[in-house]
């Protein structure tokens, strides 16, 4: 094959000159043949912020309840996180809650019980995690059982070794400072802005080699105007998000004053604690969101991921040894499911037979799925999780602000889901209408 | 007309199924530079010869040479090392991958731990190059987007990707409209023209006139005649398919009674 042609061949590239406008219109194209990503989701966050804003200004759209809103998302979105590797594979995990839940009883009776320090117990609290999700990979891959059938019989079973692990109704304590420090405390307020600016300029960076690389390859990439664009809206988001998170949430009443102070012996009269900065839960999500984004986007296990989603018997002929790479999948979503339980269990100050039950598994699926992850295998990143989980925790944070009747907010978030599967299923039919 | 030194030769080849008896005594050769055709009804066995030469299952018995020498292909990684690539009818591509990325499917180009898009990207474009292929809008495109004839494209391109010496192509153009087999046909002969030796598949006698430089005529498992495309007409093969002989051509008689009947 000779590589002298090339010049006489021209295949233009979508996106390559054109600036903002041609990289509008070349997403509005990709939109409209199904690709639609997290579209949906992002309008559906502005629109419900805006909803909830005017309904209940004054409480929803308060520095005070944007904490609480991300104290409640964090576990969610770390669980529908790792719910993606196992959804890209058109699979799903029922287990996972509770594969949170028993990990979170692992780590508290490793520090109650058996006195463990707390590095010890949150590795084996991990390592369970891994191990559950090891098992659940070999059952679906090498037996070949399908993974709802699995996982649902792991929901139950993993809800039988919790109560096992915590006995019989019982609630155990967490602690550990280090731990309870994860969803209690929050960053100083330069530490929030130092954190903001390596964003950033990380994103910034990162894009901009890459846009070098390709430009020097002589390929086309995104324009300077776009990248741009790009980093100076992320930049104005997430400075909105560090402005509004570093602001007093303490209700300072007439009279008193906000003042640090570090313990309650020192506190001097007329003067309440300050209340202020970006959860370090928030750092968590944002280390997790990078290096899982690098593993699914920049290695080849993560392209693995996708054609065996895509099309398991094209990877198989490819030569991708396709059940380890499902085995590896539901090993990283049981051991995000692991830090989502040591987040749930740092946010409770406790571990009870309940954590990680209830709708944590079910939110944290409609989380990813509205965030555009697809059902079908294939397509989803792990920021979907971030994005629909955000869009969960707005609906339950606000509604419950504007209805007491929890019955409503079932229906609503149900609703929600049931948008975002259809959204994903149209979506699909419409990409395979728009080939051939 | 004579031929180049073949760079597959199958001598003798022979399959079983259980008690069936798919491929008897089959010869076949592939040369460089050439497209040979392999053709025969619904059965005859020509995916079973395929599947053996690219080491999805081995042959019983018979000889393998590859460059003259025997070769010993019984896993399709054999194969690939040896530079033979399949172009399954399904074509086995990724719907939710781009161009690139089906055609390294697999065999990622990386840089350490990362992969090496840039590389990757290039590759692929100098290879749709050296095809001539015109038809892509962009390297980057996702394969859902694609017409049917640009899938195949992209497939056969995944194939010469690997500095592939044989290719072997199944049904290319069967489930194709007249334009899109006519870009799909031209794209194959350039193939043998670029020296590479491609089997194919088909049962369109058209499309085996039009670019075959021999036809190899499998009937049950035997193989009838492999002949110079222009020393036999349309009717010659179509016999040699619905009945293993046609005029001096094909397999003895009495060697067809005893096949049919054992
Ligand atoms: N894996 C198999 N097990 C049993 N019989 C098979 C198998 N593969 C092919 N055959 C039989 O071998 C014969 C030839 O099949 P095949 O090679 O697919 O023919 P062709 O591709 O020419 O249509 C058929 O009778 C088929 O039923
Ligand atoms: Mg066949």
């Amino acid at each position: 094959m000779s590589a002298t042609q090339v010049t006489d061949v021209d295949i233009p590239e979508a996106g390559d000159t054109g600036g903002i406008g041609q990289a509008l219109r070349d997403y509005f194209v990709r939109v409209k043949g199904g690709e639609v990503g997290s579209l949906p989701a992002v309008a559906g966050l502005i629109v419900l912020i805006a909803l909830f804003s005017v309904l209940q200004g004054t409480t929803f759209f308060t520095a005070l309840n944007f904490a609480n809103l991300i104290n409640q998302g964090t576990a969610v979105i770390v669980l529908a996180m790792g719910l993606v590797f196992v959804l890209l594979l058109g699979e799903i995990d029922l287990s996972a809650g509770f594969a949170a839940g028993t990990a979170a009883a692992v780590l508290a009776v490793g520090l109650t019980k058996y006195g463990l320090p707390w590095p010890v117990a949150l590795i084996a609290c991990l390592l369970t995690g891994t191990v559950i999700g090891l098992l659940l990979g070999l059952l679906v891959a090498k037996l070949g059982i399908p993974s709802f059938v699995v996982t649902l019989a792991a929901f139950l079973g993993l809800q039988g070794v919790m109560l096992l692990i915590i006995g019989e109704g019982g609630t155990i304590g967490i602690q550990s400072d280090f731990l309870l420090a994860i969803m209690n405390r929050n960053m100083p307020v330069w530490a929030g802005w130092l954190l903001w600016a390596l964003v950033i300029l990380g994103y910034a960076g990162v894009t901009f080699r890459a846009i070098r690389a390709r430009k020097a390859a002589g390929l086309s990439g995104s324009s300077a105007s776009v990248w741009a664009a790009k980093v100076v809206s992320l930049a104005i988001l997430l400075g909105i998000a560090v402005y509004l998170l570093n602001g007093q949430r303490q209700i300072v009443r007439a009279g008193k004053q906000a003042c640090v102070v570090m313990g309650p012996p020192n506190e001097p009269v007329g003067c309440i604690p300050t209340l202020q900065g970006v959860p370090w839960a928030v750092l968590v999500v944002l280390l997790l969101l990078v290096g899982l984004t690098f593993v699914l986007s920049r290695t080849s296990f993560g392209r693995h991921v996708y054609a065996v989603g895509g099309n398991t018997e094209a990877a198989r002929r490819a030569g991708i040894k396709v059940s380890s790479i499902k085995i590896t999948c539901f090993m990283i979503c049981s051991t995000m499911a692991a830090v989502a339980g040591v987040l749930l269990a740092s946010r409770d100050n406790s571990v009870s037979p309940t954590t990680g039950g209830a709708q944590t598994l079910l939110f944290a699926v409609g989380a990813a799925v509205i965030g555009g992850t697809s059902l079908f295998g294939g397509r989803g990143r792990v920021i979907d999780a971030i994005i629909g989980g955000l869009v969960v925790a707005v609906i339950a944070n606000g509604l419950p602000l504007i209805t007491s009747q929890s019955g409503i907010q079932y229906v609503v978030t149900g609703g929600v889901l049931l948008v975002a599967a259809s959204v994903d299923a149209l979506s699909r039919r419409r990409s395979s209408a728009s080939g051939r | 007309m004579t031929n180049p030194a073949p760079i597959l030769e199958l001598r003798g080849v022979n399959k079983s199924f259980g008690a069936v008896h798919v491929l008897r005594g089959v010869d076949f050769n592939a040369y460089p530079g050439q497209v040979s055709a392999l053709v025969g009804d619904n059965g005859a066995g020509k995916s079973t010869l395929i599947k053996g030469v690219a080491g999805i299952h081995s042959f019983d018995s018979g000889e393998y040479l590859f460059e003259g020498t025997p070769a010993n292909v019984h896993a399709p990684r054999q194969a690939n090392a040896l530079g033979i690539e399949v172009v399954y009818q399904d074509l086995a591509l990724c719907d939710n991958l781009d161009v690139v990325h089906n055609m390294f499917l697999g065999r990622e180009e990386k840089a350490g731990l990362i992969l090496d898009e840039i590389t990757m990207e290039r590759r692929a474009k100098e290879t749709l190059a050296g095809l001539s292929v015109r038809t892509l809008k962009s390297v980057r495109q996702q394969v859902s987007s694609l017409s049917g004839g640009q899938r195949q494209t992209v497939a056969i391109a995944r194939a010469v990707l690997w500095n592939s010496k044989l290719v072997i192509l199944d049904e290319p153009t069967a489930a194709l409209g007249v334009a899109q087999t006519e870009q799909v046909l031209k794209l194959v002969r350039r193939l043998a023209d670029n020296g590479l030796a491609v089997i194919l598949i088909s049962h369109n006698m058209n499309d085996v006139f039009q670019v075959a430089d021999n036809i190899a005529c499998l009937y049950l498992g035997m193989m009838a005649a492999q002949v110079h495309t222009k020393d036999v007409t349309h009717g010659q093969v179509v016999e040699l398919i619905t009945s293993g002989r046609s005029g001096d051509l094909g397999v003895q008689p009495e060697i067809l009674s005893n096949g049919a009947v054992a």
